[in-house]
């Protein structure tokens, strides 16, 4: 990704090398103690709502997602292998903490690493098909795995506990630390704050588990075989094991957020969490966040969270209710509004900025770092 | 044997109406290269304009059809000219997720204009049955049949005839070669929209017949006949119909029997099973049953 190519100028990835390094620019070591900063403070500064939304509550969802969202920009960002499956893998990791965890009564870090290992098994077996079927054909029968799934989960009663869903209460305990009520030193925290630390502190753990990937071998590999799979199989990279490699691992960080999901923020799983539309949004959120960006995927996850919430508890402000539905007139439903809000900002995405909303960021960063040749 | 032929014959109904909503994926195919994830959403429109036509606002029903053809065919062009036209040269997946962004809009603003409730779709033939021996018939399927069936024949006979028609194949064959010859691909691409919005109303239409048919979930049948396009051949025109009939009698028989004879598949099995030929039909051949198989040269 080479920018621009001013020699000297450490503001811009320059080099072919640097694109092997954790940290590119000094400007992202900076940013990782501006994001620690951040995330030990806003548990301890937004306990109320912010302009009618829970702030602490929101963002856990967001976190789950920003997790779900990077397990599938491995996939399509980086493989360029398109899925419309991914809410079948959450599902999956849903049904695995609901197991092993509620059923079994497994501590947090077991169930956790048993939904992953399972989404990565389940994975694997998905992932031939990609060998054998390419664009189009993937999509459609990646759609075909969800709609299979919501079969399986409504019938599968021992598990899933039928069409109605179950309740899911595991284990939210490292050892000593309750991750749902954290008690550190004497100092005692709430249910939100504690959720919330634990919440994102996994999120940067797949960050860096992702981050590392990308700029190794086998990522450098994922990325050949997105732009030309016949070319990368012609330098010797071999597309079997990294496409279902691609598949496997998308699929565990997709399980490890549906377990999450199920547990810190439903406490109760469905078939309905995990339908299609599951899937639509979570590939709407890497594109809005940027397709190929890791930090990407948690913008476009926080922002497609965080925006219908904060426009239903702004409904009957000015700005919305003239159109929202409400006691006083109205005619368009929240939920379609979210929806056509939805599709509107993918498509404006799409014709506008392709790239996503990381792309922003690196526009406004190559303004300025080549300053004063910018145009 | 008098059950099967009802099930055989509720099966080539549903059949030729996901033949229709297919046909519409292969239109859109052969002229853009990418599904077109909107086409339940036009269908949509189309069920729902001829309601607003022909109940509402009570013009004669067959006329209310060619209306709403007309219109979805002008959905479909504005669709091209606004948004796909921007994307050209952009990546399929970039193009699929378009499709499916706006998909979002219109399901979502259908049912803000017409309202979440089952609505009664018109039509001349009402809840009328006809019997032969012991299977019984309804009027509206065999409508839907004979609808279904020349609305196909029509597109046949152009696609094979008329001058555009030798255009549209041109350009599916090779784009480049199509411009070469004087062929305008824009024109093309407009039309093939044109005719994706068209054929979509008449399938909305025949989908939503019946009693209080009409409803926003229709657009999920759109995702039924995904199976019948793949099925037949992304490209395939002939294909979606094989495709179509094949699907349509297949998730019929199932409903029959897989209850009594593979109880533990669980239940509603029938839906699911379109998805499940599909999938095994792909892995024997991955470009579907008359798909054009892609040559890969490095």
């Amino acid at each position: 990704m080479s920018v621009l190519s001013f020699s000297g100028n450490h503001r811009l990835v320059d080099q072919y090398d640097d694109e092997l390094k954790l940290f590119r620019t000094p400007w992202q070591k900076f940013g990782v103690v501006l994001s620690v900063a951040v995330f030990v403070l806003i548990p301890l500064l937004f306990q109320d709502t912010l302009f009618g939304v829970d702030v602490l509550s929101v963002l856990a969802y967001a976190a789950v997602w920003s997790i779900g969202a990077i397990g599938l920009n491995l996939l399509i960002g980086f493989t360029g292998q398109i899925s419309l499956g991914h809410a079948f893998f959450m599902a999956v990791g849903a049904y695995a903490a609901a197991y092993f965890g509620d059923d079994r009564g497994w501590p947090l870090l077991a169930y956790l690493a048993m939904a992953a290992i399972i989404g990565f098994v389940v994975g694997a077996i998905v992932g031939p098909f990609a060998l054998r079927l390419r664009g189009d054909y993937l999509v459609v029968v990646t759609i075909g795995l969800v709609l299979v799934g919501e079969h399986l989960w409504k019938n599968w009663r021992s598990l899933s506990g039928g069409p109605g869903g179950r309740s899911v209460s595991a284990s939210t305990s490292i050892g000593p630390l309750d991750m749902t009520g954290l008690n550190i030193f004497g100092w005692e925290f709430s249910e939100e704050q504690s959720r919330f630390w634990f919440l994102w502190a996994v999120v940067a753990l797949v960050v860096v588990l992702s981050r590392n990937l990308i700029r190794s071998r086998p990522g450098r590999a994922m990325q050949a075989v997105r732009d030309r799979d016949l070319s990368a199989e012609v330098i010797g990279v071999s597309v079997v094991k990294y496409k279902i490699g691609a598949f496997a691992i998308s699929s565990a960080v997709a399980a490890l957020s549906g377990a999450l999901f199920a547990v810190f923020l439903q406490g109760f799983v469905s078939f309905e969490d995990f339908r299609l539309l599951t899937s639509i949004n979570v590939v709407a959120m890497i594109i809005i966040g940027g397709l190929g960006s890791v930090s990407g995927s948690i913008m476009g996850a926080v922002l497609i969270t965080v925006l219908p919430r904060l426009i239903e508890s702004n409904s009957d402000t000015p700005l919305f209710n003239w159109f929202l539905e409400s006691d006083e007139g109205g005619f368009v439903s929240q939920a379609a509004f979210n929806q056509i809000l939805f599709g509107v900002l993918v498509i404006v995405f799409l014709i506008v900025e392709p790239r996503g909303l990381a792309a922003l960021w690196l526009r406004i960063k190559a303004y300025f770092a080549s300053w004063p040749f910018s145009y | 044997m008098n059950e099967l032929l009802q099930t055989l014959f509720s099966g080539v109904a549903l059949g030729s109406k996901y033949a229709l909503v297919a046909l519409g994926f292969v239109i859109i195919f052969r002229a853009t290269g990418v599904i077109n994830f909107a086409q339940g959403g036009f269908v949509l429109i189309g069920a729902y304009l001829t309601y607003n036509f022909s109940v509402t606002w009570g013009i004669n029903w067959y006329l209310s059809i060619l209306l709403a053809m007309l219109c979805g065919a002008l959905v479909g062009v504005i669709v091209e000219r606004l948004l796909l036209r921007q994307m050209v040269g952009e990546p399929s997946f970039s193009i699929i997720m378009m499709t499916i962004g706006l998909l979002f809009v219109i399901r979502s603003v259908v049912p803000t204009i017409w309202g979440f409730a089952n609505l009664q779709q018109g039509g001349p033939w009402g809840i009328d049955t006809v019997s032969l021996g012991d299977v019984v018939f309804a009027v509206r399927e065999l409508w839907a049949i004979a609808g279904a069936a020349l609305a196909i024949t029509a597109f046949f006979i152009y696609f094979r005839y008329s001058k555009m028609g030798n255009a549209m194949r041109a350009v599916a064959i090779d784009q480049e070669a199509a411009r070469a010859q004087g062929i305008s691909v824009n024109k093309v691409v407009m039309i093939s929209w044109a005719l994706a919005g068209a054929v979509a109303a008449i399938a909305g239409v025949t989908l939503s017949t019946g009693n209080a048919q009409l409803a926003p979930t229709l657009e999920v049948v759109a995702l039924a006949a995904f199976p019948a396009m793949i099925l037949g051949g992304l490209d395939s025109p002939g294909g979606a119909v094989v495709g179509g009939l094949v699907i349509g009698i297949v998730q019929q028989l199932t409903g029959l029997y897989q209850p009594r004879h593979a109880e533990f598949l669980g239940e509603g099995f029938s839906v699911v099973m379109p998805y499940v030929v599909m999938v095994i039909i792909l892995v024997v051949r991955p470009y579907g049953l008359f798909g054009t198989k892609e040559v890969r040269r490095a």
